[in-house]
C-alpha cells in the first residue's frame, strides 16, 4: 500500500481506566486482519503516548496517514475496526468520531512548555524523546557552560518553583552551589499531596525524561553527585515508567560516572511514599527518605544549610525540574517572554470539578481566570452557574464568581485571598457549599496534622469540630468570630506550611460567603442543598405520578404510596441520601 | 515466613535500606504488616519494635491488619468530593457489610479504603477496584461491579 501509518494512543491512567490497553491491542488484531501489518512493515507504527490534558474524553487516539493526522474521541476498543478499515484502509476517515470544535478551543489558549511533548513522545522509549531533541539540553551544558553561567540561564528566565511557594529557582541554586562539601542532594518532590491535583503524575508518566534531564541539569549546577525522587506510592504508572526511563538514562550515559565524557558525576534514586500529606514539606520529605516518621523541624537551619543525612539539599518541584531543559534549549529569553513581569513562563493546572472540559492545562502566567474556566473549560458543567474556583488545595482559598477577572499569576492571586499552590484548580457550582467545602478541607487537613506542633494539632480539630456543628445544624451565635480568630492563631503559630496553610479555606470562605455561614447558622438551612443534617426531602403531591421509582430505589424503605396514587417520604426513617431526588423523572421530589 | 524475611533484611542491608523500605517489603511479601514478621526483622536488626510501630503507624499506607481479598479504593480527593464520592463509599460500606470504624469485612472479602487523590481527577469520582481504575463512577455502575465481584468471590 505504500503508506506511511501513525497510531498514537492516550495512555496515562486516564486513558487505560477508559480501556486504553483494549484499545491499543484492538489495533493490532485489525492490522493484522487488515494485512496493514505485513504490507507496510516499518511504516506501520503504534504508539502510547503520555496524558495531553484532556482525559474526560479518553481514550483518545490519533491516527496519521501520510503525516495528515485526526484525531478521534472517546473510542473503545469495538469501534477501532472500523477506523481501520474505513480512515486507513480506503482513507475516509470516521468523521462522527474524531473531536469536535471544543477539543480544539481546549488547547487554543494554552501555551505548552513543561507538556509541549506530553502526548506527542512514547515515554517508555527514550529515543521518542531523543528524536525531539531530548537530552540536547544537558549536552550544551556539558560542554560549553560553567554551574554559574547554568544558573544564570534560569534565573533570567524568571523561573519560580512551581511545588506552591513559588521562591526563584535561581536564587536557591545560587545558595546550594556556594555550600561546603562534596557531598550535596538534589531531591525532586513528586509527593503532589494536594488532593485534587494531578500535573505532577502527568509529567511523570507522558514525559519522564524532561524531568531526568532537568534533574541532570539542576544537579550540575549545584554541584550534587546524588539526586533522588520522592514520589507518591498511589501513582503506580508514574513510578513504573520513572524506574524504567531511569535505567534507558543510565545504559545512554546520561546517568553514572562521568557524564558524557564531562567529569561529571550524577545518579538517582528513587523513593516511594508512605501516603502522608505532610512529607511535601521539605524538612518531613527528608525525615521521610531517611526512613523516620515525617515530621517536619523549625527552619533554620535551611535544607540548603543542613538537608539529607546533614548534608546541603535541594528540594524542586517536578514541574520546576521539567522546565529546565526547555529553558536550556530555547533560551531564558524565549520564557521570559511568557506570563507578567514578576510571574514569568507557563503554568500547568489541573482544572477539574464542575467544569465542562475537565482536563490538565498549561497557560502562560497572568492569564485571566475566565477564559481559563470559559475559554479553555468550555464553562460550567450541564449550564449551571459558576460558584467559585478554588485554587491551592488544602492550603488554598477561593476565588468568587464575581472575581472571575482575577489574573493567574502569584501577586494577584494573594489579593483575591487565594494562592497560586501547586496548581489544583477545582471548580465550584451553585450546587456546592462553600460552608462544606471549608469542612472538607479542615477534615483533611486535621487528619493528615503530623501532631508535633499543638496549633496544629489541636487547632486543627477545634476548627473542623465548629465546622461539624455548623453544617449539622448545631451552630450557635458567635462561631463565626471564633473561627476566624483561632484560624488566625493557627495560622500564624503552626510549625510547618500545612497548619499554616490550613485555616485558609476557612478564611477565605468566612471573606467571600458570610451570607452561606449565617444561613446555617441562624435558620439551619444550608442554601445549596449539600449539608444532609439540614435537608428534608418530601414528594410534590401535585408532580407525583405514582410510578414508585423513589420507592424501589431507597435504601431505607422511607417511601410510602401505592402505585399511580402520590408517595409519601416517612421523615423519621429517611436517611436523607438523595436518592430518589435523583431517580426521580418528573421533579416531584423536593430538596430544601 | 523466616525466608522471605531473610530476603528482605538482605536487600535491606545491599541498598541502604531504612525502616519504611523494610516495612513497605514486608507489606508487598505478605499484604500487611504482620506482627510476627516485624518482631522477627527486629530482633534481626537490633531495632526495637516500637521504632517500626512508631513508623508504621505514621504512614497512612501501612497496614496493621490483614487486607480483604478484593481491595476497592475509594478516591476523597477534592475533585472526587464534589462530584460526589461520600456517597459512592457510603454505599460501598453499607453493601459489602463493612463494620463501623474498619475498613474489612469480617470474612475477609471486601477491603475498603479511602485514599487522598489518585491523580485522576478528570475523570472523578474515581474508584479502584482490585488496581483497575474506574472513572466518572455512577452509584448503579458501581453497584453493578459490586454484585459481580461478590458472585465471582462466593464462587472460590
Ligand atoms: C504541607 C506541605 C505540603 C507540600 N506538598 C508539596 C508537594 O506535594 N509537592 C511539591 O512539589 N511541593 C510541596 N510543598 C512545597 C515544598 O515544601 C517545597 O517548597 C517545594 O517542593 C520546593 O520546590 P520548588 O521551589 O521547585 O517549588 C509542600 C509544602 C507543605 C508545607
Ligand atoms: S480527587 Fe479523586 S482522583 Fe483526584
Amino acid at each position: 500500500m505504500g503508506k506511511d501509518i501513525s497510531i498514537k494512543v492516550c495512555m496515562g491512567t486516564g486513558g487505560i481506566a477508559a480501556g486504553g490497553v483494549e484499545v491499543m491491542s484492538a489495533f493490532d488484531t485489525a492490522f493484522s486482519a487488515a494485512g496493514i501489518t505485513a504490507s507496510v512493515e516499518k511504516n506501520c507504527s503504534m504508539h502510547k503516548v503520555g496524558c495531553r490534558g484532556f482525559c474526560a474524553r479518553d481514550v483518545l487516539v490519533d491516527v496519521s496517514v501520510n503525516g495528515s493526522k485526526a484525531t478521534y474521541e472517546y473510542i473503545k476498543a469495538d469501534m477501532v475496526e472500523r477506523i481501520v478499515q474505513e480512515h486507513i484502509v480506503e482513507g475516509n476517515p470516521v468523521n462522527e468520531w474524531l473531536v469536535k470544535d471544543d477539543y480544539h478551543t481546549f488547547h487554543d489558549k494554552q501555551v505548552k512548555v513543561v507538556l509541549s511533548d506530553c502526548g506527542e513522545v512514547d515515554p517508555e522509549e527514550i529515543d521518542s524523546y531523543i528524536g525531539r531533541e531530548g537530552y540536547e539540553a544537558i549536552k550544551k551544558v556539558l560542554t560549553s557552560m560553567s554551574p554559574e553561567e547554568t544558573t544564570k540561564v534560569i534565573e533570567e528566565a524568571g523561573l519560580r518553583g512551581r511545588g506552591g511557594g513559588g521562591f526563584p529557582t535561581a536564587v536557591k541554586w545560587q545558595m546550594a552551589l556556594r555550600a561546603p562539601g562534596p557531598v550535596k542532594y538534589l531531591i525532586c518532590n513528586a509527593d503532589e499531596g494536594d488532593p485534587g491535583a494531578f500535573m505532577d503524575r502527568s509529567v511523570v508518566e507522558g514525559n519522564p525524561h524532561a524531568l531526568i534531564e532537568g534533574m541532570i541539569i539542576g544537579a550540575y549546577a549545584i554541584g550534587a553527585p546524588y539526586g533522588y525522587v520522592y514520589i507518591r506510592a498511589e501513582y503506580p504508572l508514574a513510578v513504573e515508567r520513572l524506574y524504567r526511563s531511569l535505567q534507558q538514562a543510565r545504559e545512554r550515559g546520561f546517568l553514572g560516572k562521568n557524564i558524557l565524557g564531562s567529569g561529571f558525576d550524577f545518579d538517582i534514586k528513587v523513593k516511594l511514599g508512605a501516603g502522608a500529606f505532610v512529607c511535601g514539606e521539605e524538612t518531613a520529605l527528608i525525615a521521610s527518605i531517611e526512613g523516620k516518621r515525617g515530621m517536619p523541624r523549625a527552619k533554620p537551619p535551611f535544607p540548603v544549610q543542613r538537608g539529607l543525612w546533614g548534608k546541603p539539599t535541594i528540594i524542586n518541584n517536578v514541574e520546576t525540574l521539567a522546565n529546565v531543559p526547555y529553558i536550556v534549549r530555547k533560551g531564558a529569553a524565549w520564557y521570559a517572554g511568557f506570563g507578567t513581569d514578576k510571574s514569568k513562563g507557563t503554568k500547568v493546572f489541573a482544572l477539574t470539578g464542575k467544569i465542562q472540559n475537565s482536563g490538565l492545562i498549561e497557560v502562560p502566567m497572568g492569564i485571566p481566570l475566565k477564559e481559563i474556566v470559559y475559554d479553555i473549560g468550555g464553562g460550567i458543567e450541564g449550564g449551571r452557574k459558576l460558584k467559585a474556583v478554588q485554587t491551592g488545595g488544602p492550603s488554598g482559598g477561593c476565588i468568587p464568581a464575581a472575581m472571575v477577572d482575577t489574573t493567574m499569576d502569584y501577586e494577584s492571586l494573594a489579593r483575591v485571598g487565594s494562592i497560586m499552590g501547586s496548581g489544583g484548580m477545582v471548580v465550584l457550582d451553585e450546587t456546592d457549599c462553600m460552608v462544606d467545602v471549608a469542612k472538607y478541607f479542615l477534615h483533611f487537613t486535621e487528619s493528615e496534622s503530623c501532631g508535633k506542633c499543638v496549633p496544629c494539632r489541636v487547632g486543627t480539630k477545634r476548627l473542623l469540630e465548629i465546622l461539624n456543628r455548623i453544617t449539622e445544624g448545631r451552630g450557635r451565635e458567635g462561631d463565626m468570630d471564633l473561627l476566624a480568630e483561632l484560624s488566625t492563631d493557627v495560622k500564624t503559630s503552626s510549625l510547618c506550611g500545612l497548619g499554616q496553610g490550613a485555616p485558609n479555606p476557612i478564611l477565605s470562605t468566612l471573606k467571600h460567603y458570610r451570607d452561606e455561614y449565617e444561613a446555617h447558622i441562624y435558620e439551619k438551612r444550608c442554601p445549596a442543598g449539600v449539608c444532609k443534617d439540614l435537608l428534608t426531602y418530601s414528594v410534590l403531591e401535585e408532580f407525583c405520578k405514582g410510578c414508585m421509582a423513589c420507592i424501589r430505589v431507597c435504601p431505607a424503605g422511607a417511601i410510602v404510596g401505592e402505585k399511580k396514587q402520590p408517595h409519601r417520604i416517612v421523615q423519621d426513617i429517611c436517611i436523607k441520601c438523595g436518592a430518589c431526588f435523583e431517580t426521580c423523572k418528573f421533579k416531584a421530589v423536593k430538596k430544601g | 515466613m523466616e525466608e522471605q524475611l531473610e530476603g528482605i533484611v538482605t536487600r535491606h542491608r545491599e541498598n541502604e535500606g531504612n525502616i519504611i523500605s523494610i516495612l513497605q517489603d514486608i507489606e508487598n511479601e505478605f499484604g500487611y504488616l504482620r506482627e510476627d514478621a516485624i518482631y522477627w526483622v527486629s530482633e534481626r536488626l537490633d531495632i526495637p519494635p516500637a521504632k517500626f510501630y512508631g513508623v508504621a503507624t505514621f504512614y497512612a499506607q501501612f497496614h496493621l491488619k490483614p487486607k480483604g481479598k478484593n481491595v476497592i479504593t475509594a478516591c476523597c480527593g477534592t475533585a472526587c468530593h464534589v462530584k460526589g464520592s461520600e456517597r459512592l463509599i457510603n454505599s460501598l460500606v453499607k453493601e459489602l457489610d463493612i463494620p463501623p470504624g474498619e475498613d474489612t469485612s469480617e470474612d475477609l472479602r471486601f477491603t475498603v479504603e479511602k485514599v487522598n487523590c489518585v491523580g485522576a481527577c478528570s475523570i472523578a469520582p474515581v474508584i479502584i477496584v482490585n488496581k483497575a481504575v474506574h472513572g466518572k463512577v455512577s452509584p448503579d455502575k458501581l453497584m453493578k461491579e459490586i454484585k459481580g465481584l461478590k458472585a465471582g468471590a462466593s464462587k472460590n
